[in-house]
């Protein structure tokens, strides 16, 4: 789906929610982690027993910190604030989160497609407990009651707003897919959507391409997987733009996703918007950020997807936004790809083969300087497109020495008079696809440039195969 | 600010899950409007620009360190709770999600 | 009356055993307890084991602590591990805490002895004991008048010597303003230097736990057992606690005292304190102290200002009772109407009042009009106080308005937090304060004199009411 719909564009902001990877809970010692007994790591602070008190968690602090600075935020006086509402799985019945003071503001993050996304604040808060729904189909509405475990209650989490910037499904899975990227890179989070490590909540609105004014915007959440965003985004808009056509307006509400049944569907009771009655935190302190540790954030940050992109885009020759370079850092295979080059090999090839070939097990560990003598035996027409493939998939079994392999399977190029021979005889025994090759029937090539192949049991190489042809036709045209 | 009225009080009472009866909405009202009437010296003051002070002591990056600490025991915590299942605390249906 | 420190002193000696100390309190307590009901529960079996505990330490030359053998009461708002803690609160009948409150480990390593949990004002709101939803408790010198709250029953336990020393909280004078009226020494120190992790908050950012005893020195032993920097608690102050007992009687010459007009003339002060105010500034001048009259402005909207910022923590607070996790539970359809069925049979009018109150305060629209218009008003007292304090080393004031008045005088709510008026502004600027008996009033009843200071400054602050006490 491209970014507009009949003439409207579909307006995105997303909020992320990530769970931070500390040993630790954000306020007290029990452990941070997924899948134990439940409520075996709890204690009187995040089971906001009475009495109980929050001491920050410096790790969490330094990790939110360090994404800030990763998305070029600027770090700020963070100041702790409780969000008051009543619900089963937050011990105190309020969040303690940050309101109007958040520790990082005014970031971006380019895509990898080239646009950059403002982001307006990634703020400290604290995850709540679970709860697991009993009867009915496990879902909210009809179950008998509820289960509540708070072993996820306290884990620290960063909630990261982006603004509208985002156009269509597309660049929504982009951002989340870099987000992620990031996250991973930096060990801020291993940010595991299928986990809920990472949870994405989407504000969608349309409006007509050209227009200035947002349009009323739905919050939708329950995205548990990109899939789920990109489909979500889609049938939302699309639910929007059929609203507005028929005259009717688009509410602005919280709406869930469906994934089975592929659609959105209102949320919360209209009646009862909430008001959150935010207030300082009284049982924490302000947290200063401190430039010393500000600084050696930015010296100890890890290469970041933008930058190995950059990075490989210039060692290549290629664009950071060309799809090659977007899948050689997706893949991993960044690395492979420079050292390769490094080592003499073609470029262009070296790509090429990371995104058609390399989508494999064990490709990160091919040797460089075999991968390079590969595409300069390719460019040199030692090989065809084929049968370096097959060479290159020898070389990921490990294989080290690419013209053992192609001896060994017995590649040679063939020489050209025997290709022109070969070519001449499938012509001869064709006359009538000849006849309407050479009249532009592109099609008729094909079966042509085939034919060769049969009948040279794969050894031609196509290009050169295809070369001879469009000469005798413009032999013939002559 | 005009006075606390009935209307404002029923609404507090529902965000803050009270429920009041009649009485005690007849009750409560007046008294809950004086209390916000005497405040009123505190809102006729000009303090614009006088900052707050949420704590009376300026402390600032009070933090501890990433290590693990013992919680305590699920079965003294869980023997206390109204109802429990399957080491989970258990509650009637939840109308509604989460804010 | 027995003294904690003759207690600790002859326990620590062998002289006397602790189980012999404690056997004398539950017997008295036994006694008179049915009558006064300042416990909500008496740890007879639970004391008796922890004082034969004590003994058997000083028998293996073990030193067993400042306070070897003292019977302490705790309010019971102290979290207790294994032994319920009610808030004096329906909602709370019966809950036992899986843990102690720091200052309640302290006191345990000091070698206290708990000898009993004592009654409050419902969730600490109230300034008289008879929100309890147990039943109030009674002044020990008149049962038919109130102790004071919201801490009535430790001072009451104190002021009937059921135990030389009890611990409360104070978030607007709810240590002083009893003890003032029960005739024995009550103090609330600097916001931050005792731990509030197990005191279940009220008013985070004005609650602070502090002793009760029947003499000065008493009271500087307890605060010196309690207080210094607790890493559970984010807001406890990391600075070195101030030493007091040492320098208690060093006196006041030369000590600059102010004492705050505006108290001095506040309506609703009664003759007879004012005058009792009057002779304890005369005496602290004979004693050498250079006594003043001195002025604190802002303290005047303190009251308006506390009953918004107070009953605003307060209702957020209060959320977590909501029958999910421990205490009462009102079966319902759903959670939600649980929730509320549980918090409306579970918590009394008062708390009620004060959640409503405070959920108003905070609520969209009225946020900048009220909470945040009262912290603002916050920083006004601040900067008077400070300004004070540049003049003077010490404030003077009476401590509660009148002597204890009869169950049932201060119905109107209004009416009973004008109790508050002479307490609140140190809670609001976070500064120690100390109440001690002062004589009595018309009727015979006790009057309590409150000494002020800037925030760390509880040395001199003992030392001038060690001087006052000195001279009744």
């Amino acid at each position: 789906m491209t970014d507009t719909l009949d003439g409207w564009e579909i307006v995105i902001g997303l909020e992320v929610h990530c769970e931070l990877a500390t040993k630790t809970k954000l306020f007290c010692g029990c452990a941070n982690v997924f899948g134990d007994e439940p409520n075996t790591n709890i204690c009187p602070v995040c089971l906001g027993l009475p009495g109980s008190l929050p001491v920050v968690n410096e790790k969490a602090v330094e990790l939110a910190l360090r994404l800030g600075q990763a998305l070029h935020c600027t770090a700020k006086r963070g100041v702790f604030a409780r969000k008051n509402y009543f619900y089963p799985d937050m011990p105190k019945d309020y969040q303690i989160s940050q309101y109007d003071q958040p520790t990082n503001v005014d970031g971006w993050l380019d895509l990898p497609s080239g646009t950059r996304v403002g982001i307006e604040r990634a703020h400290i808060e604290e995850d709540t407990g679970k709860n697991t729904h009993v009867g009915g189909d496990g879902r909210i509405h009809g179950a008998d009651y509820s289960l509540i475990d708070y072993n996820r209650a306290g884990v620290p989490l960063v909630e990261i707003v982006s603004r509208p910037d985002l156009r269509g499904s597309e660049q929504a899975r982009e951002y989340v897919g870099e987000l992620r990227d990031i996250l991973i890179a930096t060990d801020v989070s291993d940010a595991r959507m299928e986990e809920g490590s990472m949870r994405v909540d989407a504000n969608v609105s349309v409006r007509r391409v050209g227009d200035n004014a947002y349009g009323t915007r739905c919050e939708i959440k329950n995205l548990n997987s990109l899939r789920s965003l990109g489909r979500a985004v889609e049938y939302e808009a699309r639910r929007q733009v059929d609203l507005i056509a028929a005259g009717e307006r688009v509410h602005q509400e919280t709406r869930h996703w469906d994934e089975a049944a592929g659609r959105t569907r209102s949320g919360r009771s209209k009646e009862e918007a909430e008001d959150y009655r935010y207030f300082q935190e009284p049982d924490l302190v302000p947290l200063e950020p401190e430039d010393a540790l500000l600084a050696e954030l930015v010296a100890t940050m890890p290469p970041l997807p933008a930058d190995r992109r950059a990075r490989l885009a210039g060692a290549t020759g290629a664009e950071p936004t060309d799809s090659t370079v977007v899948i050689a850092v997706a893949r991993g295979l960044d690395e492979l790809a420079l050292a390769a080059v490094d080592a003499g090999g073609d470029p262009g090839r070296v790509l090429t083969h990371v995104e058609n070939n390399l989508a494999v097990q064990g490709a990160a560990s091919i040797d460089p300087t075999a991968f390079a003598t590969l595409t300069r035996m390719e460019i040199e027409g030692a090989l065809t497109a084929t049968q370096a493939k097959t060479v290159l998939a020898e070389l990921v079994n490990g294989a080290t020495d690419p013209a053992v392999v192609a001896a060994a399977k017995g590649f040679e190029a063939m020489d050209t008079s025997a290709l022109e021979t070969a070519v001449d005889d499938v012509l001869a025994a064709n006359p009538d696809v000849w006849e309407r090759f050479a009249g532009g029937d592109g099609k008729a090539g094909g079966f042509l440039t085939g034919q060769v192949m049969k009948a040279t049991n794969g050894k031609a190489d196509g290009k050169a195969v295809n070369a001879i042809l469009q000469r005798r036709k413009g032999a013939a045209a002559r | 600010m005009p006075p606390i009225s009935r209307d404002d009080v029923l609404h507090v009472a529902k965000l803050a899950r009270l429920d009041l009866t009649d009485a005690e909405l007849e009750l409560f009202t007046p008294q809950l409007a004086a209390v916000i009437e005497h405040a009123a010296d505190v809102e006729a003051l000009d303090v614009a620009d006088v900052p707050p002070t949420a704590h009376p002591y300026p402390l600032r990056n009070v933090l501890r360190p990433d290590e693990l600490r013992p919680g305590v025991d699920r079965e003294e915590v869980l023997a206390m709770a109204p109802d429990v299942e399957d080491g989970r605390f258990r509650v009637p249906p939840i109308l509604g999600d989460e804010p | 009356m027995t003294f904690a420190r003759d207690v600790a002193t002859t326990v620590r000696s062998g002289a006397r055993t602790a189980r012999d100390v404690v056997d004398e309190h539950l017997a008295r307590i036994e006694e008179r307890d049915p009558e006064l009901h300042a416990f909500n529960l008496v740890l007879a079996d639970e004391a008796r084991a922890e004082a034969d505990a004590v003994d058997e330490r000083v028998r293996r030359g073990e030193y067993p602590g400042p306070l070897a053998g003292v019977p302490v009461a705790l309010k019971d708002n102290f979290c207790t591990r294994g032994v319920p803690t009610t808030c004096s609160s329906k909602i709370l009948e019966g809950w036992r805490p899986p843990y102690d409150a720091t200052v309640v480990t302290r006191l345990r390593k000091a070698g206290a002895v708990i000898i009993g949990k004592t009654n409050l004002d419902e969730f600490a709101m109230g300034s008289s004991t008879e929100n309890s939803a147990f039943g109030p408790t009674r002044n020990p010198h008149d049962p038919t008048r109130v102790p004071g709250g919201s801490s009535g029953g430790s001072a009451a336990a104190v002021a009937a010597d059921f135990a030389p020393l009890a611990f409360g909280s104070d978030t607007g004078g709810s240590i002083r303003q009893p003890a003032a009226l029960c005739g024995v020494v009550g103090m609330k120190p600097t916001y931050g230097l005792v731990s509030r992790y197990g005191l279940v908050a009220f008013a985070s950012s004005l609650d602070q736990i502090g002793p009760f005893a029947t003499t000065v020195a008493d009271a500087a032993l307890a605060f010196e057992t309690i207080a210094g920097h607790d890493p559970c608690d984010t807001t406890s102050i990391p600075e070195q606690v101030p030493s007091v007992t040492e320098t208690l009687d060093e006196g006041v010459d030369g000590l600059r005292i102010g004492v705050i007009s505006e108290f001095l003339e506040a309506d609703g002060l009664a003759p007879d304190v004012a005058a009792k105010v009057r002779d304890a500034a005369d005496a602290l001048e004979r004693a050498g102290a250079k006594v003043e009259d001195a002025s604190v402005p802002s303290t005047i909207y303190g009251l308006s200002a506390y009953y918004l910022i107070a009953p605003a923590e307060a209702s957020s607070n209060l959320a977590r009772y909501d029958g999910v996790r421990y205490g009462l539970r009102v079966d319902a359809p759903t959670t939600a109407d649980m929730n509320a069925a549980t918090r409306t049979a579970g918590f009394g009018a008062e708390v009620k009042r004060r959640i409503m109150l405070g959920t108003y305060a905070l609520s969209a629209g009225y946020y900048d009009a009220y909470y945040g218009k009262a912290l603002r008003v916050r920083t006004l007292i601040l900067r008077d106080f400070e300004r004070a304090y540049e003049s003077f080393d010490l404030l003077l004031g009476p401590t509660a308005p009148a002597t204890a008045f009869p169950f049932g005088a201060k119905a109107d709510p209004l009416a009973m937090y004008l109790n508050d008026v002479f307490t609140i502004p140190s809670n609001l600027a976070g500064h120690p304060a100390v109440s001690l008996p002062f004589g009595t009033g018309d009727d015979g009843l006790p009057v309590g004199v409150q000494v002020l200071a800037p925030a760390l400054a509880e040395a001199s602050m003992f030392r001038a009411a060690a001087a006052l006490e000195a001279a009744t």
